[in-house]
């Protein structure tokens, strides 16, 4: 396995370099600080939701309301730092993170005690975490005059004790924040027994409950964590964009979040992946990203190719756990 | 290892299960058991399939609670919650087809669930060392730090058996381990057996075959039909003995086989090979002759009717049926050619369970009753009528869902489906498994009948008198091959069991 993993990273990162290549030569304003800049806050948004996602797919699951997640508990963190600015930026965050974790529980639930298939419930409660996204709003955006200062400076400023370190010190807090959630989510899969039952059940469901795996609760647990990564990307959203729109904020996100999972070599079948290939794979997307807008080429563009390079993923592990499988003299 | 220290006198009845009875819903499949495994014994438990051994085991590895009767542990009694508890009370259950995880490396799946930890978390480096050591006392050299994809399953058993060994246990129940073993994996076994023994280890051993069970094992129980009928120790029995213990019953004649009434050759099958699952499989079936395939589970008996039908591509062979040569491996063109597959399992790939009786038995037809695309309810109902009426399906009407038919009856729809594409060849996979034995006899007398129609019929079952009954030749599978052939008047059940188990009829009459 080991070898799989770095055989995935190591073609991220020469796809990332690829990318990068390409873009410099054709726009060389690709290498710009704005634009270096722009991936530094776009990708620890897209990082801290798949953390969550990638224990998801682990086990053999899906979530597909994690855009709806960030939505409703970005909207929120918004709406209550607006009208109760006392909470403190720290406050704010703490109730969008655990309404992220009521929001993940709830499809938790569904999907681990009343045997919903993850789809259909997350798929149900995408639609219910949106509608209520622009209830709570009552249909009306935040601006970012209206929201304090503090939450725009973790966009923009780094921690005060490296202000002296010359390029570092251009590294803003969300950056930070989202290289400890990656680290975290790493030593969580690799040293708790809690991200090794992840594993187990995401590569043998049957052997898992036989071998006494609390199946369902580590279930359960996958869609708290994918929820808390989308209540956390909410309220950096705020933060990385300042004006919060209800039909705006995280919609569409999952199939971003989706593809950096499943790029970053988690495979749909289960059982396979992890934290350092997925963060590989949202920086992959985050450079496509801004590489796209600097080409010229249009925005709407952007889901397509999203889209197109996930079914490539799937297909190309479909392929290869076949054959492995073949290899192993397992029924294909 | 485990110390010495707690080594339980050699004989000490570790685990007993007294008076255990089990029903899966109205079928009883065992009753009033019981058995005692001692410290440093192995114990077999034997018995044709389905006379309830693996149910057996699955209740001592707390899988399965039983309906009545009591376990207990060291003269204490005890109930199993599940196989975790069972593990933790220091008795493990190792499989036939072993509980790994192919991602996972071979360290984690010994430990998974209880790693080792160091302030917190999971210590890797001892993990594999004790993973090691534990292989090691088992006289097992593997990688730990490679997955486990792709491993034999012998390999596999040996890490259930040191995740086993990780957890004390005292007692250790081998469910068909070495069904689909190599001779030379049974041999490392049965050496790793032995030192488990010389531990003081209480050993259940489920198993067929006869060698293996009188070079492993210190005691035998046989099991018939639920029933325990007898147990000895194995230096005071024969396979002979056994035999006769696990036959028993008298094998009366369930239905009238008349004189068979045989054409020309309807299916020829020539050199089939699939490696690993079978190899170098030739047989004929004539028109008008049933034919059985006996064998263990294992031994690829359901393989090479899915080889036949083309569900399984294939490394060799050719199989023709009446002149026509199915070259491409593909179940339409079987179907086309006239061949008919009713399979094992009726649930996962016989019938749409919520589907009404006359979409099930109008489904394999329904290509040919399309017209533009589209099938005519009118139709279906009535070519789905024709079959339930010739095998006198019982049904309340052809709304019902399959579901609420009994077993004989779902399997008389799934055949019945098939006679509509009147079919040459019929292949029938375990045709009567969890039927109850009234219903047993009225499938029986439908495959006759079909039979006396003139179609040919290549028959898959593990049910000896069903076998010996209804088969006018009797082919014997083991190990992938056909070893041995049966005209219906020197079929025997004891020299079905001899053939299939390996003993050779030498070692039967000694």
């Amino acid at each position: 396995m080991k070898k799989l993993l770095a055989r995935r990273e190591l073609s991220l990162v020469v796809a990332i370099i690829l990318i990068v290549g390409v873009a410099v030569a054709l726009q060389p304003r690709f290498a710009s600080e704005q634009n270096i800049r722009s991936i530094l806050l776009w990708v620890p948004l897209l990082a801290v939701a798949a953390m969550g996602q990638t224990a998801v797919i682990i086990t053999r699951g899906i979530d597909v309301s994690v855009g709806s997640i960030l939505g409703l508990a970005g909207m929120t963190t918004a709406i209550l730092l607006r009208d109760y600015p006392q909470l403190g930026v720290g406050g704010a965050a703490v109730i969008g993170i655990g309404l992220g974790a009521i929001l993940g529980a709830i499809n938790g639930g569904m999907i681990a005690f009343a045997k919903v298939p993850p789809i259909v419930a997350t798929l149900g409660t995408l639609g219910i975490y949106r509608g209520l996204t622009f209830i709570v709003s009552g249909g009306r955006q935040v601006d970012d005059y209206q929201l304090p200062k503090d939450l725009m400076n973790w966009s923009l400023e780094g921690p005060a004790l490296l202000s002296n370190v010359p390029f570092i010190n251009s590294i803003p807090w969300v950056v930070w924040i989202a290289l400890l959630v990656m680290i975290l989510s790493h030593l969580g899969m690799t040293y708790t027994s809690y991200g090794r039952d992840v594993y187990a059940l995401g590569g043998n469901p049957d052997a898992a409950a036989l071998r006494g795996i609390p199946v369902n609760f580590v279930t359960f647990m996958a869609y708290v964590l994918c929820g808390i990564g989308g209540g956390f990307a909410g309220v950096l959203y705020a933060s990385r964009y300042g004006t919060v729109n209800p039909s705006g904020i995280g919609n569409g996100f999952e199939l971003q979040v989706i593809a950096a999972v499943v790029i970053g070599g988690v495979s749909v079948f289960g059982g396979t992946g992890g934290a350092p290939g997925v963060a590989l794979s949202c920086l992959l997307l985050g450079v496509v990203n801004v590489a796209l807008s600097v080409l010229a080429i249009a925005d709407t563009w952007q889901m397509a190719i999203y889209g197109l390079v996930l079914l490539v993923a799937i297909i190309a592990d479909e392929r290869f756990a076949r054959s492995a499988r073949k290899r192993a003299g397992e029924a294909v | 290892m485990s110390s010495a220290a707690v080594n339980p006198v050699s004989g000490a009845v570790i685990l007993s299960a007294s008076h255990i009875s089990m029903r899966f819903g109205p079928v009883e499949v065992l009753a009033d058991i019981s058995v005692e495994l001692r410290a440093g014994e192995v114990h077999a438990l034997l018995g044709e399939n389905g006379a309830g051994k693996s149910t057996l085991a699955k209740i001592l590895g707390g899988v399965y609670k039983p309906v009545s009767g009591k376990l207990a542990l060291l003269g204490n009694e005890i109930t199993l919650s599940g196989p975790r508890d069972a593990a933790a009370k220091g008795i493990a259950l190792i499989h036939q087809e072993p509980l790994t995880f192919p991602d996972l490396s071979v360290a984690e799946n010994i430990f998974i669930g209880r790693q080792p930890t160091k302030a917190g978390r999971i210590d890797w480096a001892k993990m594999r060392q004790d993973a090691e050591k534990y292989l090691s006392a088992l006289g097992v050299t593997l990688d730990v730090s490679a997955p486990v994809r792709g491993l034999s399953v012998a390999d596999r058993q040996m890490i259930e058996l040191a995740s086993a060994l990780s957890l004390n246990a005292k007692v250790l129940i081998l469910d068909e381990t070495t069904a689909s073993l190599t001779p030379g994996e049974v041999k490392k076994l049965s050496a790793v057996l032995d030192r488990l023994k010389a531990e003081g280890k209480a050993i259940a051993f489920i198993g067929h075959r006869m060698e293996e069970i009188f070079s492993i094992c210190d005691r035998i129980s046989v099991l018939r039909d639920g029933l325990k009928v007898g147990e000895t120790l194995r230096t005071e029995t024969n396979v002979d003995a056994i035999l006769r213990w696990m036959v028993g019953r008298d094998v009366h004649h369930l239905v009238e086989r008349g004189e068979p009434n045989l054409g020309d050759v309807a299916l020829d099958v020539s050199g089939l090979t699939r490696k690993p699952r079978f190899a170098d499989i030739s047989l004929s079936v004539k028109a008008g002759e049933i034919v059985g395939l006996a064998g263990l589970v294992g031994a690829g008996r359901t393989d090479v009717l899915r080889a036949i039908f083309g569900l399984d591509t294939v490394d060799s062979g050719l199989v023709t049926v009446v002149g026509t040569k199915l070259v491409h491996h593909d179940p339409a063109r079987a179907m086309e050619a006239g061949v008919a597959l009713v399979p094992e399992d009726r649930q996962q790939h016989g019938v749409l369970m919520p589907q009404s009786i006359w979409e099930n038995g109008s489904l394999a037809i329904m290509p040919r009753l399309a017209k533009l695309g589209l099938v005519d309810d009118k139709t279906a109902r009535k070519k789905s009528a024709e079959g339930t009426q010739r095998l006198a399906v019982k049904m309340r009407d052809d709304e019902q869902t399959i579901r609420e038919l009994s077993g004989g009856n779902q399997q008389k729809v799934v055949i019945g489906k098939w006679l509509l594409t009147n079919p040459k060849v019929l292949l029938l996979d375990e045709p009567t498994r969890g039927i109850d034995v009234g219903a047993k006899a009225e499938v029986h007398r439908v495959i006759v009948e079909l039979a006396q129609s003139g179609l040919a019929v290549l028959m898959v079952s593990s049910d000896l008198p069903e076998v010996l009954a209804l088969s006018d030749r009797v082919l014997v599978m083991r190990g992938g091959q056909i070893v041995s052939t049966f005209d219906r008047k020197d079929a025997t059940a004891e020299g079905i069991i001899a053939a299939a188990s390996g003993a050779t009829l030498a070692e039967v009459t000694a």
